[in-house]
């Protein structure tokens, strides 16, 4: 993939090419990196009232945010509450996906192109707009859920209390991101030769053997690099708990990690604090994300060079 | 699958597929587990577009599926809410996603073009720390930015929200991976030899080439930035700047204190989805392109 290397090495060509990104790299998202946890390991020290000019200056706090954040019984049980919300949201989302995406592979299935239309129809449809349709739904007044139920004599628990509200919001989560994920895994099983399945078929391999032995573990890769971007969404889950907020009082303003940090940095307007939670957060997902591709070795993200 | 056809070597076309799947019958089981999942994610659409035709007394009285005619009154009470403030939301959310999404392709056009297609001291050790920006959660960036851009006077103005949506590593990576596939050295080697500069070759020969693989990732940005929340809702407090998903999102906070703006609400996000699902329905097709080529290569 290389071109004359040696005639041309001392081009600034390349360098022009990649100078946007890495400039815009550097701006927006380096610098703000640095900047956090330069943040993090400062605090603000409040002089007498706190009133009037130089009353109040940052001072390096060492880690003591850290152990502030750690220590929170806030933050401890957003973490703990979205460690819940992800285990229910990314084995059900792409345990879906992959279903539905093996299901779409099989020339025995009926209306498959309108099915992935509809599937994938939800990706199209922001967590904001989501959270506010299901809100709805899941409000008895005016669901059919409820309507439903209540003719059938059945006695649904209300979606918003503070025991389901965990499921609801997890179901807004699979609902957004099943039809992306199965896209991407479609896509994978698309590029496998079906002469593999013939060959499979002579040897007397059933459909379900086929999909399970053959097709599986030739899209790990892609089931891989799904789990890996799930997990990062899951730790960042904000849009759809805040937009609920309004419909139920069973959601805190710390109900999730990064909800903590913006009530920390937006409504207490202490900035170090939400700094340190943010690195945390990060750290956390990176030694996720990494610690699970260092798993399965590498599989994904994969290069080519 | 049926035996009756010589063994193709590369994957036949959705055609023949179909052809094949009527000799061998059909599977009632998969098609009705598609169906299923096909009425889940339509659900939701479906009912915004009968709650949206509702009065606000009729959504709390009437049967949930049971349509109304006020679509009209409701569009025109959204659109008086506050002099056309809705319509502004919806051009405001134009205006990011798609200059946005324009520049950031643009970016990452060349980026993976100059990653891919030449090799320098530096390239490799550049490619990883883009690549590990894909995992930053967007978390650990928006305390931070929104401080920078607070310095630069830059917040709560248009550029807060486009200017931190150009820069896309996933994008990069996409690119990276088109512009490795779909532009062969020797054609970038003759127009060399015929005396073509470095950025001619890329306006005029490979960009056209990795103009499919581009549109996705054009695609792929706008309806990140257009589906975005958490980065406007920080950095705008003006109304008049904010997006769709935070504009719907606070008309929401006031219908709690307020139902009869519900209608409003439930009509601005019919109206908020429209646009991307025609979208969707025309450029379907470039879906299906290799979103994750990276990961069926290893």
């Amino acid at each position: 993939m290389k071109i004359s290397s040696s005639t041309r090495r001392r081009s600034t060509a390349p360098y022009l090419f990649i100078a946007p990104a890495v400039l815009l790299f550097g701006a927006f998202l380096a610098l703000p990196i640095g900047y956090a946890v330069y943040l993090s390991l400062r605090t603000v020290k409040v002089r007498g009232l706190g009133l009037g000019k130089g009353s109040r200056e940052q001072v390096w706090a060492g880690l003591s945010n850290y152990s502030k954040a750690v220590t929170d019984p806030d933050f401890a049980a957003s973490v703990l509450r979205v460690a819940a919300y992800g285990v229910l949201v990314v084995p059900a989302m792409l345990g879906l996906a992959l279903l539905f995406a093996l299901l779409l592979d099989t020339p025995r299935a009926r209306a498959r192109r309108f099915s992935r239309l509809a599937i994938f129809l939800p990706y199209a449809v922001p967590a904001v707009i989501s959270s506010l349709l299901w809100g709805f739904l899941y409000l008895p007044s005016v669901s059919p859920l409820y309507f439903v139920s209540d003719r059938l004599g059945w006695d649904l628990p209300n979606a918003l209390s503070s025991g389901s509200v965990i499921y609801s919001v997890a179901n807004i989560a699979v609902w957004g991101g099943v039809g992306f994920n199965m896209v991407v895994i479609y896509t994978a099983l698309k590029a496998i030769p079906t002469d593999i399945y013939e060959a499979a078929k002579l040897d007397g391999c059933s459909e379900l053997a086929i999909a399970w032995r053959i097709k599986v573990p030739v899209v790990l890769p892609s089931l891989i690099m799904t789990f890996v971007f799930s997990l990062i969404a899951t730790l960042q889950v904000f849009a759809e708990p805040v937009t609920l907020r309004p419909l139920t009082n069973t959601i805190s303003s710390t109900w999730t990690p990064l909800m903590k940090v913006y009530r920390d940095a937006f409504t207490r307007d202490d900035l170090n604090s939400a700094a340190a939670t943010s690195v945390i957060i990060a750290v956390a997902t990176f030694v996720l994300s990494f610690g699970f591709l260092r798993l399965v070795q590498n599989r994904a993200f994969s290069q080519e060079n | 699958m049926t035996t009756t056809l010589s063994a193709p070597t590369t994957r036949p076309s959705e055609s023949i597929v179909r052809r094949r799947g009527r000799k061998v019958g059909s599977s009632p089981v998969s098609t009705a587990i598609l169906l299923i999942g096909a009425a889940y994610c339509l659900l939701p659409v479906l009912w915004v577009l009968i709650a949206s035709s509702k009065s606000g007394t009729e959504l709390f009285s009437t049967f949930t599926f049971a349509p109304s005619s006020h679509l009209f009154d409701n569009i025109a009470d959204l659109t008086a809410y506050r002099g056309g403030l809705f319509w502004r939301w919806m051009a405001n959310t134009a205006l990011y996603a798609g200059v946005g999404g324009v520049l950031s392709t643009v970016v990452s056009a060349a980026a993976g073009y100059g990653l891919a297609k030449y090799s320098f001291s530096g390239k490799q050790s550049i490619f990883n720390v883009l690549l590990a920006g894909v995992l930053v959660p967007s978390v650990v960036l928006a305390v931070p930015q929104y401080l920078l851009l607070a310095k630069l006077g830059l917040t709560n103005t248009y550029w807060a929200v486009l200017l931190p949506s150009i820069i896309s590593p996933y994008g990069i990576y996409l690119a990276r991976i088109y512009a490795a596939a779909a532009v062969p050295d020797d054609v970038v080697e003759a127009a060399r030899t015929d005396g073509a500069g470095d950025f001619r070759i890329f306006r005029s020969i490979a960009s056209p080439l990795m103009a499919p693989g581009l549109v996705t990732v054009f695609l792929f940005q706008f309806v990140a930035i257009w589906n975005n929340f958490l980065l406007p809702y920080i950095m705008l407090g003006n109304d008049k700047l904010f997006p769709l998903t935070v504009g719907l999102s606070g008309l929401l906070n006031q219908g709690a204190a307020q139902p009869s703006l519900y209608t409003s609400v439930i009509t601005g996000s019919l109206l908020s989805i429209l646009p991307l699902l025609a979208l969707f329905l025309t450029l379907q097709r470039y879906w299906k392109v290799d979103l994750a080529a990276g990961a069926v290569k290893s």
